[in-house]
C-alpha cells in the first residue's frame, strides 16, 4: 500500500511522455474515439429499428453476439490485419461501446408511450419528426444509461492497448508486469477505476442536465402538485427482450 | 362533413374490422360511434384522419379524398384526442398545447400565448401551465389532450374514448364541458365511446356499429332509443332505454305553487321546503315549529324550468324527501312544484302526440 502511494507521489511519475498525464490523455483519448464510433454506429441503428417497432431480435441478437467476443482476441486479430496503431485499438474497443449504445437507444426509443407516437402522428408530425421531436427526448435517459455503461466498459478495457504496444494507463499494468514493479501496478489499477468514476460522474451531470424533468420520477417541480396516476399499461405492451443497458457489465 | 362511402378496412391478418361502411357525419354536430369492443369504432375513426388506409371505398373530408394529398398535412387540420391523452411526457403542458400551432409554423411566442388561452377555455388553472403531464391527475390530462387537439383551430375534431380512463364524477364533469364548448364551437366532433349513455347525452347523432364493422342504425338519440332498428340494437341500447327516452321529450310542466319557508320561520305541519333569503331551496322539514337549521333534510334533485328534460323533472320528484320535486328557475329560485304524476301525465301526452 504505502510503495503504491509513494510510486504515485513519485514528482518522476507526473512528467513526460510516458508520466501519468500523458497516459492518462492517451487513454481518455482512446476512449473517446471508441464511444464517437460506437455511438455512430449504434445509435441511428438502435434510434432507427426502435422506431419501426419491428426487428428487436435483430438488435438483441447481435448486441448479444458482440458481448460474446473475446475483447483480446479481437485487438490481436485487428493488430494482425491493420498492424499496430490507433485504428484497430478503436476499433476493438468500439466493439465494446456498441451492445450498450444500441440496446439503450432500441429500447429507450421502442419503451416511448405508443399513445403519445401515436398522439404525435395524428396531430400531423412527419416520421423524422416523430423521432426527433417525440422519441428521441423520451429516450434520452435510457440513451444515456446505455453511453455510461459503454464508457465504463470502454474506459476499464482500454488497458489492452498497451497489450499491443500502444499508450494509454494499460502501459502501467504491462511494463509493470514486466518488470515485476507492482506498485506500479496497483498505480495503474487505480487510475484506470478513479477515471472510470470520474466519468460516470460527469455523466451522471449531463443526465440530470440534458433529460427533461417531466421525465425525472421523482424531480416533482412545486411541492404542491396533485401527484398524476401513473399512465395505464399499453392495452399490448409487448415484451422488450434487451438486458437493461445501465450499468456496467463485467 | 365527413363522407364514408363503401368503406371497408381488412387488416393483413384477415380481420375484417369495418365493413362496407356508408356514413355521412354533419358539419358541425356531434356523431357519436358507439357500440361492443373490437365493432371497428375505432377503425373508422382513424380511417378519417388517415391513420389507418381503407381498403376499399373513400372516405372525404369536405368533400375531399383523405388519401389524396399529405398525411401529415391533412392530420394537422384535424384535431385528434385519444384515451390515455396521450401527451409527451418531456414537455409542459403549455408546450404540449402549442404543439400544432409550432408544426404548422406559428412563432413561439404566438403559439404559447395561445396556448395559455386554450388552458383557460377549457378550465385549466394557470399555474398548470409550466407543469409536466405526469403531474397532472387523469382528468385534467384529459383538458389538456382536448386543449392541444383545440390549438390550431382546426374544424374537425376526432376523440376516441377520450373520457373513459377517469372516474364517473371527473367523466360527467368532461362530458357537460364539452357540450359548453361545442356549443361556443360548433367543431365537426366524432366521438367514440363503448358506453350508451355518454353516446346519447353527446351525440347529435348515433351510429351503433355491430360485431364485424356493420352499421346497425345511425340515428338521432332519441329515435335510437324509441325505435331501435333490430334486436342487437334494442339490446345495446339496454334495458333502461325507455327510462332514457325521457330525456329527449320536453314538454312544459305544468307546476303547482310551492309554499316556502325561511331559516327561523315557523312551519305549518307536513312537508316544508326551506329557502336561504334569495328563494333559492335548502333543503325540506317536517312537523310544525320554528325551523332550524340542523334539522334541515336535503332535497332531491332540481329540475329546471324550460331544461326541457322530463327524466330530470321525474328525478326530481322521486328524489325529494316530500314527494314533491322542486322547479327552479334560470337563477335557481324555486318556481314551483310537481309531482311524479304529473310527470307520468306529460310522458302519456307526449306519446300521444308523437302516435298522432
Ligand atoms: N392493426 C390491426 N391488425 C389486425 N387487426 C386489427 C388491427 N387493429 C384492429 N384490429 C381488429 O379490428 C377490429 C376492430 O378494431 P377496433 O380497434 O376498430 O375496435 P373498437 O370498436 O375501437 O373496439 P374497442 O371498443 O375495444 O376500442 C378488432 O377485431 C381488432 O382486433
Ligand atoms: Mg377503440
Amino acid at each position: 500500500m504505502n510503495a503504491l502511494f509513494s510510486w504515485l507521489a513519485d514528482p518522476a511519475h507526473w512528467s513526460g511522455s510516458a508520466g501519468i498525464p500523458a497516459r492518462l490523455v492517451e487513454h481518455l483519448w482512446y476512449s473517446v474515439l471508441a464511444l464517437a464510433l460506437g455511438a455512430v454506429v449504434a445509435l441511428p441503428i438502435g434510434a432507427l429499428v426502435g422506431h419501426g417497432r419491428r426487428g428487436g431480435f435483430l438488435i438483441v441478437g447481435s448486441a448479444n453476439g458482440m458481448r460474446a467476443l473475446p475483447e483480446l482476441g479481437l485487438l490481436t486479430l485487428l493488430v494482425l490485419l491493420m498492424g499496430i496503431g490507433l485504428l484497430p485499438v478503436t476499433l476493438a474497443l468500439a466493439v465494446l461501446a456498441i451492445p450498450p449504445l444500441l440496446a439503450g437507444t432500441y429500447s429507450g426509443v421502442r419503451n416511448v408511450d405508443p399513445g403519445a407516437v401515436d398522439a404525435a402522428r395524428g396531430m400531423g408530425m412527419r416520421e423524422w419528426q416523430v423521432l426527433f421531436k417525440v422519441e428521441l427526448p423520451n429516450a434520452l435517459p435510457l440513451i444515456l444509461g446505455g453511453l455510461r455503461g459503454a464508457a465504463l466498459q470502454v474506459i476499464a478495457t482500454a488497458a489492452v492497448a498497451a497489450y499491443v504496444s500502444f499508450g494509454g494507463l494499460g502501459r502501467f499494468l504491462i511494463d509493470g508486469l514486466r518488470t515485476r514493479d507492482y506498485p506500479q501496478m496497483a498505480a495503474g489499477a487505480v487510475l484506470v477505476a478513479v477515471l472510470a468514476l470520474v466519468v460516470e460522474g460527469l455523466l451522471a451531470l449531463l443526465q440530470r442536465a440534458i433529460v427533461s424533468p417531466g421525465l425525472r420520477g421523482g424531480g416533482r417541480r412545486s411541492p404542491t402538485v396533485t401527484v398524476g396516476r401513473p399512465a395505464p399499461a399499453p392495452a399490448n405492451p409487448e415484451p422488450v427482450p434487451v438486458r437493461e443497458p445501465a450499468g456496467a457489465e463485467p | 362533413m365527413i363522407e364514408f362511402r363503401g368503406v371497408t378496412k381488412r387488416f393483413p391478418d384477415g380481420t375484417v374490422a369495418v365493413d362496407g361502411l356508408d356514413l355521412t357525419v354533419d358539419a358541425g354536430k356531434v356523431t357519436v360511434f358507439v357500440g361492443p369492443s373490437g365493432c371497428g369504432k375505432t377503425t373508422s375513426l382513424r380511417m378519417i384522419n388517415r391513420m389507418i388506409a381503407p381498403t376499399e371505398g373513400t372516405v372525404t373530408v369536405d368533400g375531399r379524398d383523405v388519401m389524396s394529398g399529405d398525411a401529415a398535412e391533412l392530420r394537422r387540420g384535424i384535431g385528434y384526442v385519444i384515451q390515455q391523452a396521450g401527451l409527451f411526457p418531456h414537455k409542459t403542458i403549455r408546450d404540449n398545447i402549442a404543439t400544432v400551432p409550432l408544426l404548422l409554423g406559428w412563432s413561439r411566442r404566438k403559439a404559447r400565448a395561445r396556448a395559455d388561452e386554450l388552458m383557460e377555455v377549457v378550465g385549466l388553472a394557470p399555474e398548470m401551465a409550466s407543469r409536466y403531464p405526469a403531474q397532472l391527475s387523469g382528468g385534467q390530462q384529459q383538458r389538456v389532450g382536448v386543449a392541444r387537439a383545440l390549438a390550431a383551430d382546426p374544424p374537425v375534431l376526432l376523440m376516441d374514448e377520450p373520457f373513459s380512463a377517469v372516474d364517473p364524477v371527473v367523466r360527467e364533469s368532461l362530458q357537460e364541458e364539452l357540450l359548453r364548448l361545442q356549443g361556443e364551437l360548433g367543431k365537426t366532433i366524432v366521438f367514440v365511446t363503448h358506453d350508451i349513455d355518454e353516446a346519447v347525452k353527446l351525440g347529435d347523432k348515433v351510429a351503433v356499429f355491430r360485431t364485424g364493422g356493420v352499421l346497425a342504425q345511425y340515428d338521432e338519440p332519441g329515435v335510437l332509443l324509441d325505435r331501435p332498428a333490430d334486436g342487437f340494437v334494442d339490446g345495446f341500447v339496454g334495458r333502461d332505454r325507455g327510462y332514457r327516452k325521457l330525456g329527449f321529450l320536453s314538454d312544459e310542466l305544468p307546476l303547482v305553487e310551492l309554499p316556502t319557508v325561511g331559516v327561523g320561520d315557523p312551519a305549518p305541519e307536513g312537508w316544508s321546503l326551506v329557502v336561504d333569503p334569495d328563494g333559492r331551496p335548502l333543503g325540506w322539514v317536517q312537523g310544525g315549529g320554528s325551523v332550524e337549521e340542523a334539522a334541515v333534510v336535503p332535497g332531491g334533485s332540481l329540475y329546471e324550468v324550460g331544461s326541457g328534460s322530463l327524466r330530470s323533472a321525474l328525478d326530481a320528484a322521486l328524489s325529494s324527501p316530500s314527494g314533491r320535486g322542486v322547479a327552479v328557475d334560470g337563477d335557481g329560485r324555486v318556481a314551483g312544484a310537481l309531482s311524479a304524476d304529473d310527470v307520468l301525465r306529460a310522458l302519456a301526452a307526449s306519446r300521444a302526440d308523437e302516435a298522432a
